[in-house]
């Protein structure tokens, strides 16, 4: 037995098995994504960077019922509400979301009775100053101009799962 | 006249094998990486260049213009000599070893021990850094080192004399000469001295201070080494020190046993490849050798480093002087 032992070691027959191997593992399909230049798919689901949408006809869906401040566990999202000057409708004259708290859990998106503030598909935002992460209502707003396209597609698609 | 060409052609000769031997292996150190990468599914550097290519020479142009770091209970003096030593020994090997047939720097009559002291030499710049470093991990991996590089360099030391029996003699040109029969490939010396081949290579990864040998470094353990402390352009000149050293073990193990410049058959589309395209050829691929073994083998514990060297190599290569020389002995009595 000692032997066997011995003359297996000595053959080093485990590094040749292991040489084979990892060769074998040398030519195979490599597992790394090229990031930037490569992606993974996305689900319509991704919770990504925030957004407020508008209706196709260019008025703001945000209502400032206020569900979204106050579901956030995080308490990242403050809203303040006055009626409009021009129609007197109750709409939102501060929406902020400070992105270092928010933690994407998503709940600001269930809550929204009007599919107003959703989280899109982009996950790109990194920026050079803490500052820049505290999203105003302006900054949410054009978010959901660039992202509508996604953003309304990720919806229809996840639309019969809900 | 005489004087001053004969020195003017050691210096171009010289600069040649360093100038080709420096890009070698600045593409030696990227075809490290990326085999490596490549057993572990990854891409390896890919960014710069295409496919990576000019990976060496930024990582190069970053340490050359990063600041070096001199810590301030460092030994100054010792501190910066020490990555000059292991360059400059490392590098100073090349000096006789043969690319081709008679291209070496200098043709010395004992080629294989000046190697030898040479190499032996290269531990000092390792426990230089790491005394004059100052700093707990530095001196435990000088420490690890010299006890390692020690213990190899016994059964290394043997292995080469079974070398030597067989050609009879020091000089590396000569040692290659003898391996250049009618059987091509099957005369070179690794197939009657497998087992010593093998021995020759473990202890080179040992003496290399390569994994699965790289107590020396262990990043789990000691963070890094005996470099530690080393930032820049000294940290620079360790990692070219030990890459050389590795290709220069490399060179010595196609020398000894895989025929040097030899064509692996004696017969006409092989022999038309010159020599140094063999050379090459070979020190490549036992570089790839070196690599998939980092790739696939674990780190050896200290003590296991330590019984395999004394325990095991030692007697076996000990044991295999007495017998080659037996059966040289022998098959020259009835030559006779």
């Amino acid at each position: 037995m000692q032997i066997a032992s011995a003359a297996k070691s000595l053959l080093l027959k485990e590094f040749v098995a292991a040489f084979f191997l990892s060769f074998r593992y040398l030519l195979k399909p490599k597992a790394t994504l090229n990031y930037p230049h490569e992606k993974n798919p996305q689900s319509p689901r991704y919770r990504g960077e925030h957004a407020l949408r508008r209706y196709p006809n260019g008025e703001e869906r945000c209502i400032a019922c206020k569900l979204c401040e106050a579901i956030c566990p995080a308490q990242a999202i403050t809203i303040e509400a006055a009626p409009r000057g021009n129609d007197g409708t109750r709409r939102t004259t501060r929406y902020d979301i400070d992105m270092t708290k928010c933690i994407y859990c998503g709940f600001c998106q269930e809550a929204c009775p009007v599919d107003a503030i959703v989280e899109g598909p982009n996950s790109e935002f990194a920026t050079e100053t803490r500052e820049e992460l505290f999203f105003d209502k302006q900054r949410l707003l054009d978010n959901g101009a660039i992202w509508e396209r996604e953003i309304a597609r990720n919806i229809a698609a996840d639309a019969p799962y809900r | 006249m005489e004087l001053l060409l004969s020195i003017l052609l050691i210096i171009v000769k010289s600069l040649a094998i360093l100038v080709v031997g420096l890009v070698l292996i600045a593409y030696y150190i990227l075809v490290d990486r990326k085999v490596w990468a490549a057993v572990q599914l990854r891409r390896g550097p890919n960014v710069v260049g295409p496919w990576g290519l000019w990976q060496s020479f930024a990582d190069m142009i970053k340490f050359l213009v990063k600041e070096p770091i001199i810590p301030d209970g460092a030994n100054k003096g010792v501190f910066l000599i020490a990555p000059l030593v292991t360059a400059t020994l490392a590098l100073a090997a090349w000096a006789v070893i043969p690319v081709n047939d008679g291209w070496a720097v200098a043709n010395l009559n004992v080629g294989v021990l000046y190697i030898f002291a040479i190499s032996s030499l290269g531990v000092y710049g390792i426990i230089m850094g790491g005394w004059a470093s100052n700093s707990k991990y530095p001196f435990l991996a000088a420490l690890r080192s010299a006890a390692q590089m020690v213990s190899y360099e016994v059964s290394i030391g043997f292995v080469i004399i079974t070398v030597l029996l067989c050609a009879g003699s020091l000089n590396l040109n000569d040692i290659v000469r003898a391996q250049d029969t009618k059987l091509g490939l099957f005369g070179w010396y690794w197939l009657p001295l497998f087992p010593m081949f093998v021995i020759f290579f473990i202890s080179a990864l040992a003496e290399t201070n390569r994994p699965p040998f790289d107590l020396v470094e262990a990043e789990s353990e000691l963070v890094a080494g005996f470099m530690v402390e080393y930032s820049a352009s000294q940290y620079l000149l360790f990692m070219l020190g030990e890459y050389v050293a590795i290709v220069t073990m490399c060179a010595l193990m196609t020398v000894l046993f895989f025929g040097g410049w030899l064509p692996p058959l004696n017969i006409a589309p092989f022999t038309w490849v010159p020599g140094v395209i063999w050379f090459v050829l070979k020190v490549s691929w036992f570089f790839f050798l070196f690599a998939m073994v980092k790739a696939f083998v674990p780190r050896y514990r200290y003590d296991q480093l330590m019984r395999l060297g004394w325990k095991v190599f030692l007697p076996i290569s000990l044991v295999a002087v007495v017998v080659v020389a037996g059966v040289l002995q022998f098959v020259v009595h009835v030559g006779q």
